[in-house]
Formats: C-alpha cells, structure tokens, sequence
C-alpha cells in the first residue's frame, strides 16, 4: 500500500471540515428553539414532552438513519435508564439530577452494547422480533419486581432534588423544559459530531452495502455495536429526562406503542439528517394533541391513518418535497458544498 | 380484568390434585392454546415466506373474525356451528379487499415502509372496534353442549378445547394435502422458494398472493372465532398477540407448514406451563426462548437451506 498522497488528504479533511459545518439555516433552527423559552410560557408541558420525545427520536435516527436497523424495541433503553434515574433519586444513591443523568445515560449505553450482539444477526424481521422481545422482557421483569419498581401502579415517591442545587422543577415546567432543551441540544451537538466524522460515514457506507463496505476494511460489527451502544445511550438519557422531569415513572415505558409513535415520529420528520426526529417531535406532539383535542379516546385512529397515507403517498416522495423546500431556502444563503474534483473521480490521474 | 391465555380448566386439575393430572392437563391445554395459534399465525407465514412481506396487522383480521361471530351469533342468533365458517367469509373477504386496493402497493417497499404501513392499519383497526363496539371484553355464546368436561382416561378435558383440536388438527391435515397434493399447492410452493423463476415459469404470482392472503386472513378469523372463548376477545387484541404471531412465523421459519405447526404446539405448551409453574414471570418465559433461538438459528428452528 503507497503512502497518502498529503495533497489528496488535505482535500479529504478540507471537504470533511466543509460538510460538518453549521449552516445558517440549523443556527435559526437552534436560536428559534431556545426563544420558545420566551415565546411560549403557557405551553411548557407539552414543550418539555416534545423536547424528550426529539432526543429520543434523535437515538433511534441514529441507529435507522445512519446504520439501517430496524427496531421496534427502542423502549428498552428508555425505559430502563427511566427505572434506574428513579431509583437512584428515590433510594438516594446519586441525588444530584445531572449527574444521576448521565449513570442513567451509561447504565443504558451498557445495555445497548450487551443487546447489540443480538441485533447483528438476521433479517429485518429477526432484529424487529429481537429487539421487540428484548423490551417486552424487561416490561415483564419490572412488572415481576413490583416491590422495587412499584409494578402497575408506577414507581411513586420519587423526589428529584434540585438541579445543581439550585433550580428546583416547579409546577410550571419552566425549569424543566430549560434543563430537557439543553440535554437536548447537548445530545444532539454530540451526536452530530459523530455522524460528521469519518465514522459517520464508514456506517453509511455499512448501511449502504455491508458486504462492499467490509471489503474496503470497515469494520462492519464494531461500527454498528458502537452506534447502537451509542444511540441506546441517548435513549437513555431521554428516560431519565422523562422520570426527572415528572417525578415517575411506570410500566408503560417499556410498551410497544411507544417504540412504534417513535418511528412513526421519524418518518414524519424524514431520516437521516439528525434534524428528522426534531422536526418530527413537534409535527407529531402537537399533531397528537389537537388529535386528542378533538376525540380524546379515538386519537389512535387519526395517528394510524397517517402512518397508512404516508407510507401509501411514498417517504421518498415525500422527502424530495421537503428537500425540495430545504434547497429553496438554503439558496438564500451563499454556501454550497461541492466535493473536491480529484474526490469526485479519483482514478482521473 | 386481564384474561390470559391460561384458562380456566388449569385450575380445575389442581383442584383435583395430581402432579401427574396437572402435567397431563397443562399440555392438554398447551396443545389445544397451540394449535389455535398455528390456525392464527399459518396465513401469516405463508405470505411472509412468500412475498417476503411483514404484516404486523394479521391479528387485526382475527379481530375481525372474533367480532363477526360475535355479532353474528349474539346478536342475531346465528347458530355457532354456522358463525364459524361465515367468520372465515367474512375475513377472507375482507383480507382479498385490502390485499387488492392497500396491501399490493407496499410489497416492493423496504420492510421498514411495510412495519409502519400494517401498524398504521392496527391502531386504526383498535380504535375503530373501541368507538362501535366498545373497549370492553366481548364473549360468544357457546352452546351448552359445547361447555363442561368430559373425562378421557381420567383426565378432565375441557369439550371445546377437544372441539378446538379436532378443528385446528383437521384444518392442518387439510392444508398440508392442500399444498402437497393440488395444483394451486405446487404453485404456492414455487412462488416461496423462488418467485422469479416461477414468474418465468408462467405462474401467476400476483394471483396466487392474493389468493393466498384472503385464505389466511380467513383462517385467522376463525380462528379468532374459535379463540375468543380462550384468548378473550377486546380492541387491543391485535397488538397483544402481535409478539405470540410474530414468534410462531420467525421461529417456525416461513418454508413449511410443519415449522410453524411444531413452533405453535411449543408455544403453546411453552406458554401454558410457564404461566402456571411462575406466574409471576408472565411472558418472559416465551420471550427469553424466542430470543435465543433466533439468535441460534436466525432463520427460524425448522428452516431448510433455502436458495435465497
């Protein structure tokens, strides 16, 4: 093998650099969702719900959008790390919010990285049927362990103390719906480093061909145990946000509607680009709430009609649309991305 | 109230005592739960197998074949013996519709658009039997011969769980012939093992998908009829027995009948004796089985080396 050619590695990391840029558009997206803070002070439940369900789409993104797998079982990571931030704060072994965040955090990227072994195997079917079962088993345990986890009735007695000891949650959600936006954004800068460096692209070039991408030496089973592990741990941090932010927790975390409105979610908001599961939170909470508004029982119709004429109208098609709008509006600004020549044809020596 | 599949007739053998009596009686029961459930899942592995296609809204068709009877023989004192096969009509027909005007556009989809399209129809078809008939448990009336025990070499035997047996055991009989012995049965294997040269070789596919899909809905509703009485009949039916459907197909593999056959008796018996020797585990049992096995064998426990 010859060594690098250093002109063609600059360009590589020049172009790497160029793509992971912000662009003027994901700025206003940001300045726009912290001046909801202001904006909406009558709105901040449903704002803080949305804010958890975008960082939970955000994992599930991770793992769909940039490495192909399916999964009905994200539930799994969010309820569990959900369990384990409420225990921490009701037996009182991590009492301080963040730091108990982040063990729950942890604790759920450990599960993830134990689980994604099940998940390399197999078809479609076989990882949906996984990891599915995977979360349908812990509901059970939590529901076995009803001393611990308070069983049907939800963990009850939870005192979540204040954030770094001064910023109680009030009955407001104003504090809250602060601490979830930044987990928020934290999460979402950390995630968008990932999926920006090469590694980023060494799992869509997995996602792409596994078989091609194993054969220009990517490591395809270590690259998708780290994602997965990865995003489980984001979907953990989205549990904790929930059980920290409403001071309970139950058994319907681990339910299956909950991992299915999370792909539903996705497909409103588009895969892929990070911003999807974003976007896709707010279409779909206040989608779901006017729903409810209008029959409070029967919402689960409407929310399945959706999905039916989404699917029926084409996902593709539907992307193209918003790509379509997104390139209208880009245009405004003056940045495009072109690849580097000797990058776009590389055998043109 | 939650109505599992362990009924009533369980408790009936501890009242006699009987470790022996016990075990005989849990896999009396196991085999009957089973076989009801390869009548639910069979249509499902068949189309999976065949057009590769995963469709999580089969129990909504069974759903609909428990409310048909229901209606049918409740409420307009439709004999039982007759509500049965109009079950499977009705089913069968309403499966052809969708199969023709919904289902045939997501075929060539990728499996994530097909996972969001058939749960997109479940929870239409849960809300929409909570709105017209009510979110609570719905029974069918069963005639009075049908209720009550018999005993057969000094077990007691439920005699609709023994009617449920004969049913499902001549039902299974029947579609092995079926596939094994007629023309249409040689042409359904062809398309499953490989859907490209049977197209070649003049088959038409389309039809016998479709055909195909119709029967096994039809087949899951009776089998919703036949269940109501065991699996209990209410508007979340579809998504809690999604899992149990979903484990005979993967397990059982998608090339033969016999695979999810023997895959629904495990199941069943699995799941019988698992809710009454730990209860308090509920389904973590099958769930943990299902698991492993998958991960051993990905392509299910009775799969043969396909071409694919």
């Amino acid at each position: 093998m010859t060594s690098p050619n250093p002109a063609l590695t600059g360009q590589v990391s020049d172009y790497l650099k160029r793509r992971a840029r912000w662009t003027p558009l994901e700025i206003a997206f940001w300045i726009f969702a912290f001046a909801t803070i202001w904006l909406f002070p009558s709105k901040y439940l449903i704002l803080k719900d949305t804010a958890i369900l975008a960082l939970f789409a955000l994992s599930l993104d991770l793992i769909l959008g940039y490495a192909g797998i399916i999964s009905l079982g994200q539930a799994a990571f969010f309820g569990f790390a959900g369990y384990f931030a409420g225990l921490v704060a009701k037996y009182g072994f991590i009492t301080e919010p963040v730091l108990a965040l982040m063990a729950a955090g942890l604790v759920a990227a450990a599960l993830g990285f134990v689980t994604s072994f099940l998940v390399l195997r197999g078809s479609d079917l076989t990882r949906l049927m996984v990891t599915l079962g995977v979360s349908l088993m812990l509901g059970e345990v939590a529901n076995r362990y009803s001393n611990i986890t308070g069983g049907a009735d939800g963990l009850q007695g939870v005192d979540i103390e204040p954030v770094f000891g001064r910023f109680r949650f009030d009955l407001y959600g104003h504090n809250g719906y602060v601490y979830c936006l930044i987990v928020l954004f934290i999460c979402f800068v950390v995630a968008r480093r990932v999926v920006y460096s090469p590694f980023g692209l060494s799992l869509r070039a997995v996602k792409g061909n596994p078989l091609r991408s194993s054969a220009i030496g990517i490591p395809v089973k270590w690259r998708l145990v780290a994602i997965y592990t990865f995003a489980a741990g984001i979907a953990g941090i989205a549990g904790a946000l929930l059980t920290q932010t409403t001071a309970f927790c139950s058994l319907d975390v681990f339910s299956l509607d909950r991992s299915a409105d999370l792909l539903l979610v996705l497909i409103i908001g588009g895969t892929g680009y990070l911003y999807g599961g974003l976007i896709g939170a707010v279409i779909y909470k206040f989608l779901q709430d006017w729903i409810a508004n209008l029959t409070p029982q029967y919402w689960q119709f409407w929310i399945g009609l959706v999905l039916v004429v989404i699917v029926l109208i084409g996902r593709d098609r539907m992307q193209a649309w918003i790509a379509t709008a997104l390139g209208a509006l880009e245009n405004i600004g003056p940045r495009t991305i072109a690849r580097p020549a000797k990058l776009a044809a590389p055998d043109g020596k | 109230m939650v109505w599992g599949p362990l009924c009533v007739s369980c408790y009936d053998g501890l009242s006699r005592g009987g470790v022996d009596e016990i075990m005989l009686t849990i896999l009396f029961d196991g085999v009957a739960y089973g076989m009801l459930l390869f009548v639910l899942a069979c249509g499902l592995s068949v189309t999976l197998g065949l057009m590769n296609f995963i469709n999580l809204a089969h129990g909504a068709f069974a759903m609909a074949g428990g409310y048909c009877t229901v209606i049918l023989v409740n409420r307009y004192g439709v004999p039982f013996a007759l509500g049965l096969p109009l079950a499977f009509l009705v089913t069968a027909l309403i499966g052809g519709l969708f199969e023709r005007t919904l289902y045939v556009h997501v075929y060539a989809r990728p499996h994530l658009d097909q996972v969001l399209f058939t749960i997109g129809l479940v929870f239409m078809s849960v809300a929409a039997v909570d709105y017209t008939m009510g979110s609570s448990q719905q029974f069918v009336q069963i005639p009075d011969a049908l209720t009550g025990q018999i005993n057969v070499l000094g077990i007691g035997m439920g005699k609709y769980r023994l009617l449920i047996i004969a049913i499902c055991g001549l039902l299974t009989i029947a579609l092995q012939l079926m596939l094994t012995k007629t023309r249409f049965g040689s042409r359904l294997r062809a398309a499953v093992d490989d859907q490209r040269v049977a197209r070649g070789l003049g088959i038409n596919v389309g039809a016998v998908f479709g055909l195909t899909f119709a029967f096994g809905s039809g087949l899951a509703g009776l089998g919703g009829a036949l269940g109501a009485e065991i699996l209990g009949l209410d508007p979340t039916f579809p998504l809690k027995y999604m899992i149990y459907f979903l484990i005979v197909v993967t397990v059982g593999g998608t090339s033969s009948i016999t695979g999810p056959f023997f895959a629904s008796i495990l199941l069943g018996i699995g799941d019988v004796a698992g809710k009454y020797y730990v209860p308090k585990l509920g389904a973590f049992v099958i769930y943990a089985i299902m698991i492993v096995v998958l991960i051993w064998r990905p392509q299910g426990l009775f799969a043969r080396a396909t071409a694919k």
